[in-house]
């Protein structure tokens, strides 16, 4: 680890006044950065610690919309349960020391391809709120470890559309346990949204054609006839991109069955 | 004596309340007074000259002490290879210098070619990324057939890859070929026994520390055998007279192997605390000990196996590439030879065996004897094979095996492979092993997984090992260049309590439990007041340490007959304290008597009278009480066991689940039954991770992708089933005062056959024909196997 300067605000203002800083780097949870900086992989100068700013923590419910602050912990979020998918795939998250560590702002801005936060946000349609705007998902997600926030922005909140039903099926790389492939499945009045982590060199993202046929008919053999292409998706020493094309149907209808 | 205290009693580990409170002291929890510390600039290339190195900007950093390279060793000796092994045609094996820091290349990722002493850690590191090495990348060696087949070397003064070209047992090499040709039936299987990474919880670490004044050298190191690290520093690297080098080896986190072996660092850090004048320490992170902790296995083999049309076995020929990676780490070239040919008959009565093994360096870590050694590789690609040979004979796989077995009646028996077995049983394992697994119950379970659209399979192995390796005379003769006996000093203090000072060292076997139970039921005394050291040069005799479940068998001889020594002088003693002839006087129960009396003197009173000799026979005996015995074992101890395993396998997405895991072992006499049984768990979790789970995998320019825990998969609790574990079938070691066998491996060396075979079952059951999957048994692997079967 390299020397750094650590600033701890407690308000968003500071918080976003101490970003300002030749070279700030936003910690959350720590639960990468931490290890990265341990392996001198990066050498911020000042480490601005989000956890100390009250308004960045803690769920609320309005009606059928869930507005998570953005320094919440992955075990507040387990515990909640207003939307039980979500709360569900935040308790399979790392192990208990990553969860009581790792904050849903930090996974979000880091966008990790293999996490599993993107696929809930994508899926559910959420609301990423930052210090100076709000981002629709489907706008926010840009890649691998790629996001439309701007330098020194903050993520301050998520704000989640609770679905009439959804659930997230992660098939786990065995190792890190992070996504080898997750789907995300979560079913709106309007019709179905359906995200996708861990399976391609693009990040977290859509199947569309899933999407439509759920739409029309929410169970898991309305997708018997869907192949999914393995262009473009992540081959590695745990799979190939054509095991991840196949699991990626397995995980949807999966999802689609255990969908409440 | 009750049996909860002595042989045969589960007593509770007495190590584990310092293991268990955090309060056991390892190599990094030492700070010796001035302590420096060492960090290693390692090559991010697998393969590469070194042009120049410079140190200056380094050397100018804060709290920069001094800057080693390998400029530094040219002058002193190497690393050595502990085993010579000779190719086919009598050549002697290539032994390139492994020197202490990289000379002229680099041949691995990691390997280490300078190495900075500042006053902290992080000025250390700070140093290092302002070392200048100008490294000219070279093409990487990494596939064995490239090796054998390129001219691209690791070592360009070998002018080969080719290590050696080993036949076992060359006399039977025609008539195994001619066996194999006449066979009415032969099975053939390849396959690959996958590179494990050890992973000891404790990282590698040391310090080294020199004391002007004296000339003594102190190397505190996380090490299996502190003498064997001594002798080799001493010997065969530094020179540093071996009276005035004092390791020590103190609580030590697990070493599966990795920790037998001296490296490096060690040399290192006892040369900087000479230049220095202050101790140096070094801790490998986890990043160091995936890149330079000696690796275990990678294999790649061919087997045949000859059978007649009954489905007697008649031969297996075996053709086996053994990567040993860089350099030859110190058994290296024991382990795919002496330790795995041999073994290559199984428990079967097979009359030829011809077993060839090429080793062949890469352009990546070093590749040692990890957990099994040897006999891991020899029993999965038996029990592979002959799981197939049935398969393909429509013969029931326990049948087969059971056909073949050699029966109870047959020891001694000399083996197709060279070995001669004392003692087994192999029918009585397996049938408590059909006992225990309910392999009756097998097609009800395989019914309920299939209603619930998973396959089950069942998966059947049966193994033998040699533990304690041995004699010295015999694998002298075989190109060891050390011997493998192991020493033990009881002494018994003057207030009647003992210390048991052992050559063999525990780095998580329970030796501080289980070698006072022994010396307990020798002299009827209370365990409580017996102590076991070990560990530390100075302290202990000269042993040979832990590695190969030698430690009960071989050291544990010792301690018998160390013991056995004491109780004769302590006769002679208390023959004179009761007037008595010694051959007159009875221990039992801690009380020495005249026979026929109601004369008597307790051990404690003994005790003290060798301590205060007053009215005591100076002329005749000794004062004092302590005794020391060498014990060179006359053969190996041979385990043997039957196991079991049942898996479900998810067809849609290739997950294989262990259900079941039945590890039925004859270990001969059992010292402390609680003990052996964790050792079973230890070794079963290790087989199945390599089975299922482990996959160390470098890319063709030789950077290890599996380098972290991010990508390394190590086995979890949620990965293993309930094991069932039974030793209730043991029979008797012939040769050793206890009768005991090692159990330390068999987890590992049985396990590995018996889950793949199960995975095949029951791909096959469910339709799938597919007749092989190399380990690890990963879900992508078992997809793949389930698409190309269609």
């Amino acid at each position: 680890m390299y020397n750094f300067d650590v600033e701890k605000p407690g308000t968003i203002a500071e918080a976003a006044a101490a970003m300002g800083a030749d070279e700030a780097q936003a910690l959350g949870g720590g639960q990468t950065l931490i290890p990265t900086l341990k392996q001198r992989l990066a050498s911020p100068s000042t480490l601005v610690s989000l956890r100390g700013v009250a308004e960045m923590q803690g769920i609320t419910r309005d009606g059928d919309s869930l507005r998570i602050g953005g320094a919440t912990t992955h075990a507040a979020v387990a515990a909640d349960g207003s939307y039980p998918a979500l709360s569900a795939l935040a308790a399979h998250i790392g192990d208990p020391a990553v969860r009581n560590r790792g904050t849903i702002g930090g996974s979000l801005a880091n966008n990790d391809p293999a996490a599993c936060y993107p696929a809930a946000a994508l899926a559910s349609g959420a609301t990423i709120v930052t210090n100076t705007r709000e981002i629709a998902a489907d706008d926010y997600f840009q890649g691998m470890f790629e996001t439309a926030l701007d330098e020194g922005e903050i993520i301050t909140a998520v704000r989640f559309p609770i679905p009439q039903a959804a659930h997230y099926e992660k098939f786990v790389q065995p190792a890190s346990r992070f996504a080898l492939v997750g789907v995300f499945v979560a079913k709106f009045a309007d019709g179905v949204r359906v995200a996708v982590t861990g399976a391609s060199n693009e990040g977290v993202h859509r199947w569309a054609e899933a999407e439509a046929a759920l739409s029309a008919d929410f169970s898991a053999g309305a997708i018997d006839g869907l192949s999914v292409s393995a262009d473009n998706l992540i081959a590695d020493l745990h799979g190939s991109a054509a095991y991840r094309a196949h699991l990626v149907k397995v995980m949807t209808g999966r999802a689609v069955s255990a969908a409440s | 004596m009750p049996k909860d205290t002595g042989i045969g009693a589960s007593t509770v580990r007495r190590e584990d309340v310092r293991f268990l409170t955090g309060t056991g002291e390892y190599t990094d929890d030492i700070v010796l007074a001035k302590q420096t510390y060492a960090v290693f600039a390692r090559s991010t290339v697998a393969h590469g000259t070194i042009k120049s190195i410079d140190t200056s900007a380094a050397e100018a950093m804060p709290g920069v002490l001094a800057v080693f390279t390998g400029e530094d060793f040219v002058e002193v000796g190497g690393n050595p290879a502990g085993w010579l092994i000779n190719s086919r045609d009598g050549e002697p094996m290539k032994e390139p210098k492994r020197p202490v820091l990289a000379h002229g290349k680099v041949r691995h990722v990691g390997d280490a070619y300078a190495a900075v002493i500042a006053e902290t850690i992080e000025q250390a590191r700070d140093a290092v990324e302002a070392i200048e090495a100008d490294i000219d990348e070279l093409p990487a060696v990494v596939d064995m057939n490239d090796a054998l087949s390129g001219s691209n070397f690791v070592h360009d003064e070998i002018e080969t890859n080719q290590c050696f070209d080993w036949g076992w047992i060359e006399d039977n090499r025609e008539a195994t070929d001619n066996a194999i040709k006449n066979a009415h039936h032969v099975t053939t299987l390849e396959l690959v026994n996958n590179r494990l990474v050890p992973n000891a919880m404790e990282p590698r670490a040391s310090i080294g520390s020199y004391k002007a004044s004296t000339g003594e050298y102190t190397l505190h190191t996380t090490s299996q055998n502190p003498h064997l690290t001594r002798l080799l520093i001493s010997a065969f690297v530094l020179g540093i007279p071996e009276n005035m080098l004092t390791v020590i080896a103190p609580d030590v986190g697990g070493g599966f192997g990795s920790k037998i072996y001296h490296y490096g660092e060690e040399a290192l850090v006892l040369a900087a605390a000479k230049k220095l004048g202050r101790p140096v320490k070094w801790t490998a992170d986890r990043t160091e000990s995936f890149l330079t902790d000696a690796h275990g296995r990678d294999h790649v083999t061919k087997i045949e196996l000859a059978l007649d049309a009954e489905g007697n076995f008649l031969a297996f020929r075996t053709d086996t590439k053994a990567n040993v990676g860089a350099y030859l780490s110190n058994f290296s070239t024991a382990t795919p030879t002496f330790l795995h040919g041999t073994l290559m008959a199984g428990n079967y009565t097979v009359p030829l065996v011809y077993v060839n093994v090429k080793a062949v360096f890469t352009n990546t870590a070093p590749v040692d004897a990890y957990r099994g050694a040897g006999r891991p590789e020899a029993t999965y690609s038996l029990e592979r094979v002959i799981d197939k040979a049935a398969r393909e004979l429509g013969m029931d796989p326990i049948e087969l095996r059971r056909k073949n077995f050699i029966k109870p009646d047959q020891y001694p028996y000399a083996s197709a492979a060279g070995l001669e077995y004392d003692a087994g049983n192999y029918d009585a394992l397996m049938d408590k092993m059909e006992e225990v697994a309910d392999v009756a119950g097998f097609e009800a379970r395989r019914q309920a997984s299939e209603a619930k659209g998973l396959l089950r399979g069942f998966g059947v192995n049966a193994y033998i090992e040699a533990c304690g390796i041995a004699p010295s005379n015999l694998v002298g003769v075989l190109g060891s260049r050390v011997g493998l006996y192991d020493a033990a000093t009881v002494r018994v203090n003057a207030t009647g309590n003992l210390s048991v000072m052992v050559g063999a060292h525990s780095h998580g076997q329970g030796h501080e439990t289980a070698f006072p139970q022994v010396v307990a039921e020798m002299l009827g005394i209370d365990p409580a007041v017996i102590d076991i050291v070990h560990g530390d040069t100075s302290k202990i005799p000269f042993g040979m340490g832990t590695y190969g479940s030698r430690s009960l068998a071989v050291c544990g001889s010792a301690v018998v007959r160390a013991t056995e020594k004491i109780i004769n002088k302590a006769k002679k003693i208390a023959g004179h304290m009761l007037e008595a002839s010694e051959h007159d006087i009875t221990l039992s129960d801690g009380v020495f008597s005249v026979d026929g009396t109601d004369k008597s003197v307790t051990f404690g009173e003994v005790a003290l009278k060798a301590y205060i000799p007053h009215e005591y026979p100076l002329e005749d005996i000794e004062p004092g009480l302590e005794e020391t015995a060498f014990y060179d074992p006359a053969n190996f101890t041979y385990p043997s066991g039957a196991y079991a395993c049942e898996v479900e396998v998810d067809p849609d997405t290739g997950k294989v689940r262990v259900d079941r895991m039945t590890a039925v072992d004859d270990f001969g006499n059992v010292i402390n039954p609680m003990i052996v049984t964790g050792q079973v768990h230890g070794g079963l979790a290790q087989g199945i991770g390599q089975a299922l789970v482990e996959n160390t995998s470098y890319d063709e320019n030789g950077q290890l992708l599996s380098a972290s825990y991010m990508d390394y998969t190590m086995p979890r609790a949620d990965d293993m089933p309930m094991f069932a574990v039974d030793h209730s079938q043991g029979t008797l070691c012939t040769h050793n005062p206890l009768g005991v066998k090692g159990c330390g491996e068999a987890g590992a060396i049985g396990s590995p056959p018996t889950v793949v075979n199960a995975v095949i079952d029951a791909l096959q059951s469910g339709g799938r024909n597919v007749t092989h999957i190399d380990m690890p048994v990963t879900p992508a692997r078992v997809w793949d196997a389930m698409q190309n079967a269609k």
